[in-house]
């Protein structure tokens, strides 16, 4: 019975000392959590909530994210209601004070990127707007380097003593960032001012950077589902103003942008959109690699 | 610095108007478009630099009004087609009797309105939220559903909430009406909790720090709502107890399960009963009531995806039982007032299933059924009779979901609550939501 409880004792001090080592990050989607790990190495845990198959819009409060947000030191998010429809619940319900909104174990990437498509009219008529603007600021890898820089502090604040690290990994990151950056920049030269469709308005910031020009979206308002009318509509747009590609992310579904692509006879494209969204993107650099790897085999 | 970035850009927009056109726009022209000197490159690069210094400042905070610290207002707009084949006013459950005013049954003949709803809610302060919702019924009367304090600052897993508020037992106590997957509650929601349990009191909730989700909770409260009664007693009134248990199986799958108390002591607790000879009468009850409830939620998503297809598959068993005094005919109108023990064992569940088959589409089955188990009348048992029949219910629902804030639902039910009874009940239903995105829990 003895040895039992030692045993018991030792187990559970093993298992707090290892929940010590490192900080525990409650991360929203994929790219925030491969940031966080860039980020903080062996000295985070990131958990991430939701995967490239999913909206992170539409996803339930359910009981596997309340246990993780528990244990968490730090909630990275998108923000900018992104999340709105679960996580208010999951933070409420936590029980875990450290990583309610305002306070610092909360962090908000869309809070420290220029936002786009902010609506100047607020009217459930126009769909599911965002009042903060377009919340998939990760498509953009300038504004992945404008959060790393915030999220390195914000890790510094959480873990002093590990803040330096985190402030030296940041440093390290920023530089083969910028690089990769202007790599992709250069690759991506041709796109620039080529007319795409995109299935839901989740790439605008993918757009201001290479250029690209989105005429149409085969969503009818953001939120809803394309509609037979609303294709044929895009498909007569075409003839009048050709579009390069159609364009869509892992979770869209495939079927109405193989309808147009098949019609309008142009490539439909998925785009990884999030670290983990196709075989290639298996980390940050891998994501943009695929991503301009994807759009420029569109233009051949 | 502003005045030396301008410097900057007029010297090089003067030495090379390309380049500083380049540079202006705000998407980086790659460097081998341009064509400039080496020493405006130089420059360029400063330039550039300094661009994305300022770009990566963050935006400066929102103006504040005197209304930026309103709640958060959502509302809930719901009204109901009803097509009965029975008369609704005389709609009972045979054998589990019900306050007169308890929400039960269909409700009305016709087109009326559903119950719609306003909820206020917001941060109080970096400590604790609230919440207040108020329901506005199709008779003009409006009521506090809940209205409640909760704790944001707790650590370690807690959370206590304070007023009143749909208990955390069960699955769907905690739910909303419209959030429900048919148009009414099951049988044994009516019968047991008299549609949902709210009552005034003070809840505490802990979460266990593990990978599966483990959450324990109890609540103290008034005892007002059925299946307590409101009284004059400093103390408290009903008590609970519940434990959940929940997690992913992959990334397609995900459950919850768990098992409730509820206890109370209700006084003279008048229930509308129905006596041997098929007259109405009045009832009284005394002493203790015990439920035990056992649920369960599996929700099915391919890759965890819902939005083309999804599953969910809900059960739940209750199981009740009273002891104490019953008085029968207690407000003499029978002139046969008689008061006797009284024993019950009674139970009863229900499983639903509900298919997304295709984007805005679901389909739901339920089907359902109460068990009169074991009830001692003792010497009222001249007067009053346990039925020896057990209501069910089965029904099928479709509904349209426009978007996520819209929907309009078709349900057909055959209701076998009444003994020797079937009632067909068709329903059209519509379901909004306007104002502040709302949150559902699983």
């Amino acid at each position: 019975m003895k040895n039992v409880l030692g045993f018991l004792l030792t187990a559970a001090t093993l298992s707090f000392a290892q929940q010590a080592a490192a900080i525990n990050v409650f991360t929203c989607e994929p790219e925030w959590g491969a940031l966080v790990q860039e980020l903080g190495g062996d000295r985070v845990s990131a958990y991430v909530a939701t995967n490239p198959f999913q909206d992170p819009h539409r996803v339930q409060a359910k009981p596997s994210l309340l246990a993780q947000a528990r244990r968490s030191n730090l909630v990275v998010c998108t923000g900018a209601e992104l999340e709105i429809g679960w996580l208010p619940i999951v933070l409420r319900q936590s029980g875990n004070d450290a990583i309610q909104p305002g306070k610092p174990g909360y962090f908000e990437a869309a809070n420290y990127v220029p936002k786009l498509e902010i609506p100047t009219r607020l009217d459930r008529a126009a769909g599911d707007v965002h009042p903060g603007g377009n919340p998939h600021i990760q498509t953009d890898p300038r504004n992945i380097g404008r959060v790393a820089t915030a999220l390195s502090q914000r890790l510094g604040e959480i873990d002093p003593v590990n803040a330096p690290f985190y402030q030296a990994r940041q440093r390290d990151f920023a530089k083969r960032w910028s690089a990769a950056i202007e790599r992709w920049q250069k690759e991506a030269a041709p796109l620039r001012g080529a007319n795409i469709v995109s299935h839901h308005k989740s790439w605008a910031y993918l757009n201001a950077w290479l250029g690209m020009r989105e005429i149409a979206e085969l969503e009818p308002k953001p939120g809803v589902e394309p509609t037979a009318t609303h294709l044929e509509k895009i498909l007569t747009q075409l003839k009048r103003e050709p579009a390069r590609m159609v364009i869509r992310t892992p979770y869209d579904d495939a079927r109405a942008s193989e309808w147009l692509a098949n019609r309008a006879k142009i490539p439909a494209v998925m785009v990884p959109f999030t670290v983990g969204g196709s075989d290639k993107a298996k980390d940050l650099f891998g994501l943009f690699d695929d991503t301009v790897e994807r759009l420029l085999g569109a233009l051949k | 610095m502003l005045r030396r970035i301008l410097f900057v850009a007029v010297t090089a927009a003067v030495m090379a108007p390309g380049t500083a056109l380049a540079a202006a726009s705000d998407n980086p022209t790659p460097a081998a478009e341009t064509h400039a000197e080496p020493g405006n490159e130089q420059r360029l690069q400063s330039l550039e630099e300094r661009v994305k210094q300022l770009e990566s400042t963050p935006p400066p905070a929102p103006a504040t009004a005197a209304n930026s610290f309103n709640p958060g207002i959502s509302l809930i707009l719901s009204g109901l087609y009803a097509n009965l084949s029975q008369d609704p006013a005389n709609y009972r459950i045979s054998g589990f009797p019900l306050p007169s005013g308890a929400e039960l049954g269909p409700g009305q003949r016709g087109v009326s309105l559903a119950e719609s709803e306003i909820a206020l809610y917001a941060s109080i302060d970096p400590y604790f939220y609230g919440m207040l919702t108020y329901a506005i019924a199709p008779d003009n009367t409006a009521s506090v559903e809940e209205a409640f304090v909760q704790t944001t600052a707790l650590s370690h897993g807690l959370t206590i909430k304070a007023g009143r508020f749909y208990s955390g037992i069960g699955y769907l106590n905690s739910q909303h009406a419209h959030t429900w997957d048919f148009v009414d509650a099951p049988l044994a929601y009516q019968a047991f909790l008299g549609t949902q349990f709210g009552d005034d009191g003070i809840q505490v909730k802990w979460l266990a720090p593990t990978d599966i989700f483990l959450e324990l909770g109890s609540e103290l409260g008034r005892g007002r709502p059925y299946p307590g009664s409101d009284r004059d007693k400093n103390g408290f009134g009903a008590g609970t107890v519940f434990a959940h248990v929940g997690g992913d199986i992959g990334a397609s799958h995900s459950w919850r399960a768990g098992l409730s108390w509820l206890g109370t002591s209700p006084q003279d607790q008048e229930l509308s009963d129905m006596n041997i000879a098929g007259t109405a009468v009045t009832n009284s009850f005394s002493g203790d009531t015990r439920l035990w409830i056992a649920d369960f939620v599996w929700k099915y998503a391919p890759s965890g995806n819902p939005s083309q297809t999804n599953f969910k598959l809900q059960a739940e068993y209750m199981r009740r039982q009273e002891h104490g005094d019953l008085t029968y005919d207690s407000d003499g109108a029978l002139g046969a007032t008689n008061t006797a023990s009284y024993d019950a064992r009674q139970s009863g569940w229900y499983i639903q299933g509900v298919y997304q088959f295709m984007p805005y589409w679901r389909v739901g089955l339920r089907t359902e059924r109460l068990d009169q188990g074991t009830v001692d009348f003792s010497s009222n048992g001249s007067n009053l009779a346990r039925p020896d029949f057990n209501p069910s219910k089965n029904t099928v629902m479709l509904d349209y979901n426009l978007s996520e804030f819209s929907r309009i639902r078709v349900q057909y039910a055959l209701d076998q609550s009444r003994e020797d009874v079937t009632d067909r009940q068709w329903f059209v239903q519509y379901q909004m939501s306007l104002g502040a995105h709302g949150a559902h829990q699983f």
